[in-house]
């Protein structure tokens, strides 16, 4: 029989901000010592006090403004009940039925089209404790608490039910980290669990069917295992109802390295968190004014941008899309174009989505634009060769560098005067009578081992294309 | 003469460190020796900072010294509490001592940081003797819900002194310092002030910070004094109001200047005439005491006759408050104390089962009858299906008692007069087992925290021997006003023979010990 999934995405985002939600302690970076970035109030000491981080709440709005999602005229907070040992005081401070963002959405593109996905609302909360288990050397176990991570300030956001397959999931997710990135609102990094993505998952037999019980999935800890746990998922519960059995409503766990899901724990009664508005904390009045400056601030946006890319600047979407998918790159892009206003922007594209993204990705600092500019406007010109430009680009990275001085006062300009080529050629041949003798038995090849050669000769500053011509020309005589 | 320094208000305190007539150590060894004299009998603190309190009196009295050979500008730009020794309720977070807040389940806690009120109090130079006896988490009417001790009323050493600031209050009515800090979620500072005939205030809610104040119901707490005089309160508030950026709650209205100086004698008692009051009907109950009823209508009376006019009115919503109140106070109060899990501090039973058993264990161990009971109150008001019928259904009874307040001040009332508690101090025991009945101790002073509005309690009389004190109900932020008003009946009573009566039992406590 076949099914048709429906999913829905619930994404926890670590905001940037300088300080935690509530209090003025600073965000733990990697490597900070267990319990040295707290106070009275992330550690729910008696008597302590929240006072909510007005960063946070703009970039929230930004990422409502973003989503084209509305945002109430009076916002406030409320304290969700539980007791367990990552949670100070007992109860975390979030929004239940007045977040900050409500009604928005996420256009998607997929191997089978384009498409949106609805997001019913966007929160603000504080994060809890991390616990480790850990067993001494006595062979005790030992559960230990850092609470360095209570209270720094999470976004959750939560979709429709509007998902049909892992890949819109996995690109749903994508999107909005990018969105995330983009404005500023996050960094997003999922290997440092600053996005986590659960899904809830459930099966029917048509789209007219009412809603299965459903699954949620978590620990899925890469947009690869999020599209593969939710495939997984699926086919899991279809069999099952194939089966003729009935799916649990649990909590699963993705083990990455089976590549399957398994039962993290059964569904207990609901939980009855309690929910009341915060009375610590006063209802929060969202000024207009405040709202549309915070709208006019945001950047160009992901969708926009690539679009603009396509029509206005003739780059492929698939360029548009490198180039969009990491704010640095098109942060670059857009700097040098501002630079040189003439500049191909096809180059352009291919020189930051080539080098440039290659180096970042390896954690080099960004060059500097006006000068990344010149040098591509050099290689467009013909004035330096594809060699000596990325010798030139691997050196600016690391050193601050004057293209336009450095080609003349080190003699970089290509060779492109055939008399000179024709001469250094000659050596050339003369040097290699083995090629000459395979050019003659039929290899084509010998003919790039000439060019090879020549452009050593020529100390990388030959013209390629042309030496490549004069050679040809030069055996045939 | 340390009887003399016993009984002085700290304005004459202040007055004296400043000219040299005695000095704040002087003061110090005094209320120390009371103490260590009467306490034991008394069961007003918890705990005595006696080693540090006297060094910081001997540097206070080196900088009055110091100013003045500057001269009497320098002695009046010193500090305006310099020297002047105080206490604190037991839920006053103080760098360095114990805050228990009267329960089991903090014992053995030290404090990491200073509230801001004790930040404001230090900065102001005054001198904090210790911590005081308190209900535990601030829920009781009578102190005897203390984890730790009993406190007397110095008036009669076989009845309660009210609370839950009972030691607050006892302390400052038995001559162990003159001001002191309670809090006032329901009436835990009126109506321990009336019960052992001093002066005690609840400004409006968001005057002073609760930042460092163990929470009891984080929308109806506020902190405020105990003292001997209304110039004395207003002196503590001046101390400990204003706005502080780590309460979102705070208001940033400025601190009113006029504290400091409160008109004082025929000046405040002719300030009377033509004030406006309104006497609620309502606040007048079944079951109040004849005595204390008498006393406060001679208190109106005497208002009246110095060119007050009274108007009785109906504040209808009156009834319900305390209805409401046992609604939205538990269920604040069971977020409140969820903290209190024997993971990170205090007194903790974790270690032999599951995480449950140590949850159910330090808290089931930790928490006395009181608190139990207000936790299972607030967690179900709160719980799934009852939450629209309980806490939401409070909430807009609370919209309406604060509409009916608002009324009293759109018609140009200057203040509410009525009781602040409707009996006198009762004897130990007598409503331990029935909760409603104490519950109803608190009847008149509720609704004020209900609609976050200021109120004072200052003596005015005895019945059968024991303090009665009237209420004084304000419009928001009207804190001067009320201090003011308060001063002008001590002035137009300041000849009245209940004035001359010190607490009966004061003697007999020294005597105990």
């Amino acid at each position: 029989m076949s099914w048709e999934a429906v999913i829905g995405i619930e994404i926890h985002v670590q905001l940037r901000t300088a300080t935690k939600m509530f209090c003025p302690c600073a965000i733990p970076a990697e490597g900070d010592a267990p319990n040295t970035r707290t106070c009275p109030t992330c550690l729910g000491l008696p008597g302590a006090l929240p006072v909510p981080n007005r960063t946070a709440i703009e970039k929230v709005l930004a990422v409502g403004a973003a989503i084209g999602a509305k945002s109430p005229a009076t916002t406030r907070w409320d304290r969700k009940n539980y007791f367990y040992p990552d949670l100070p005081k007992g109860y975390q401070i979030s929004q239940l039925d007045l977040p900050l963002a409500e009604h928005g959405s996420i256009a998607v593109t997929t191997s089978a089209g384009s498409g949106s996905v609805r997001i019913r609302r966007a929160h603000l909360e504080e994060d809890t404790a991390r616990l480790r288990h850990e067993k001494g050397a006595d062979g005790t176990r030992a559960s230990l608490i850092d609470y360095n991570r209570s209270g720094v300030a999470l976004l959750e956001i939560v979709t429709e039910p509007d998902i049909r397959d892992g890949e819109t999931a996995r690109r749903y997710a994508e999107e909005l980290r990018l969105l995330l990135r983009t404005i500023g609102a996050a960094d997003a990094e999922m290997e440092n669990g600053q996005l986590r993505v659960e899904a809830n998952i459930s099966l029917r037999p048509s789209s007219d069917a009412p809603f299965g019980t459903r699954v949620e999935v978590k620990n899925m800890n890469s947009f690869r295992s999020v599209e593969r746990a939710i495939a997984y998922e699926a086919s899991r519960q279809a069999e099952v109802l194939d089966a003729g059995g009935t799916i649990t409503q649990e909590t699963r766990g993705w083990d990455e390295g089976s590549e399957t899901t398994y039962t993290m724990r059964a569904k207990e009664d609901s939980h009855d968190y309690r929910y009341f508005p915060e009375p610590d904390l006063p209802p929060l009045d969202i000024d207009p004014a405040w709202l549309a400056a915070i709208v006019a601030g945001l950047p160009e946006l992901p969708g926009t941008r690539r679009a603009r890319y396509v029509s206005e600047l003739g780059l492929t979407e698939y360029d548009a899309s490198v180039l969009v998918a990491e704010p640095r790159a098109a942060a670059l892009f857009e700097a040098a174009r501002a630079a040189q206003k003439e500049l191909d922007a096809k180059l352009l594209a291919n020189w930051v989505s080539g080098e440039y993204l290659r180096v970042a990705k390896e954690g080099a600092a960004d060059p500097d634009p006006d000068q990344f500019a010149a040098l591509v406007a050099a290689v467009a010109s013909k004035e330096i060769n594809g060699t000596t430009a990325k010798a030139l680009f691997a050196e600016m990275i690391t050193t601050p560098l004057n293209i336009r001085e450095v080609i003349v006062s080190r003699g970089l300009g290509q060779i492109s005067d055939t008399g000179a080529l024709e001469k250094i050629i000659a050596d050339v041949i003369a040097a290699n009578p083995q090629a000459i003798a395979d050019w003659k038995a039929g290899k084509q090849q010998a003919v790039s081992f000439l060019v090879g050669q020549a452009m050593k000769a020529s100390k990388g500053r030959g013209d390629a294309a042309l030496l490549g011509e004069l050679i040809r020309a030069a055996l045939d005589r | 003469m340390s009887a003399e320094l016993r009984r002085a208000t700290a304005a004459q305190l202040r007055a004296g460190f400043g000219s040299g007539a005695f000095t704040s150590l002087e003061v110090v060894d005094a209320l120390l020796g009371a103490i260590a004299q009467e306490d034991a009998a008394l069961g007003a603190w918890l705990h005595l900072r006696t080693g540090e309190v006297r060094g910081e009196a001997q540097r206070a009295d080196d900088a009055y010294a110091a100013a003045r050979a500057s001269g009497a500008e320098a002695v009046r730009a010193l500090a305006p509490l310099l020297g002047v020794p105080i206490a604190l309720k037991d839920l006053v977070n103080m760098v360095g001592t114990p805050t228990t807040a009267g329960s089991k389940i903090l014992e053995g806690y030290i404090s990491p940081y200073d509230a801001t009120i004790t930040t404001k109090l230090k900065a102001a130079g005054a001198l904090i003797l210790g911590k005081t006896n308190m209900d535990e988490f601030a829920m009781g009417s009578s102190t005897e819900f203390s984890a730790y001790r009993r406190t007397v009323n110095p008036w009669d050493r076989e009845r309660v002194p009210g609370g839950s600031s009972g030691g607050s209050a006892s302390a400052v009515a038995a001559l162990h310092a003159p001001l002191s800090i309670g809090s006032d979620t329901g009436g835990s500072i009126r109506q321990p002030a009336s019960l052992t005939g001093i002066t005690g205030l609840k400004p409006t809610y968001g005057r002073v910070s609760r930042y460092g104040i163990v929470a009891f119901a984080s929308s109806l707490d506020q902190i405020g004094p105990f003292a001997r005089s209304a110039q004395d309160a207003a002196l503590m508030l001046h101390a400990i109001a204003g706005s502080d950026p780590r309460d979102a709650t705070s208001s940033a209205l400025p601190v009113d200047a006029a504290l400091l100086t409160l008109p004082q004698g025929d000046q405040a008692a002719s300030a009377i005439k033509g004030k406006r009051f309104a006497l609620p009907k309502e606040y007048f109950v079944a079951g109040m005491e004849p005595g204390v009823e008498a006393a406060v209508r001679a208190a109106v009376a005497a208002l009246q006759s110095a060119g007050a006019v009274i108007d009785e009115v109906s504040l209808p919503t009156t009834e319900h408050a305390l209805a409401t109140y046992y609604i939205v106070a538990p269920a604040e109060a069971s977020a409140n104390l969820a903290r209190y899990d024997g993971i990170r501090y205090g007194a903790s039973k974790h270690g032999g089962g599951d995480l449950l058993d140590g949850y159910l264990a330090t808290r089931g161990r930790g928490f006395g009858p009181e608190v139990r009971r207000r936790i299972m109150l607030g967690t179900y008001a709160l719980s799934a299906g009852f939450y629209d019928a309980y806490y939401l259904k409070a909430q807009k009874v609370r919209t309406l008692i604060a509409r009916d307040f608002d009324r009293i001040w759109s018609a140009g009332y200057d203040a509410i007069v009525a009781p602040a508690s409707p009996s006198v101090a009762w004897k130990f025991g007598a409503k331990m087992s029935d909760p409603v009945a104490m519950y109803l101790a608190d009847a008149c002073t509720i609704p004020t925290n209900m609609a976050g509005l200021p109120g004072l309690s200052t003596p005015c009389g005895l019945s059968e021997g024991l303090p009665v004190g009237l209420q004084l109900i304000g419009a928001p932020w009207s804190e001067t006003g009320l201090l003011s008003i308060a001063a002008g009946y001590e002035a137009l009573t300041a000849d009245a023979p209940w004035r001359a009566q010190e607490p009966t039992d004061l003697a007999a406590l020294g005597g105990a010990a």
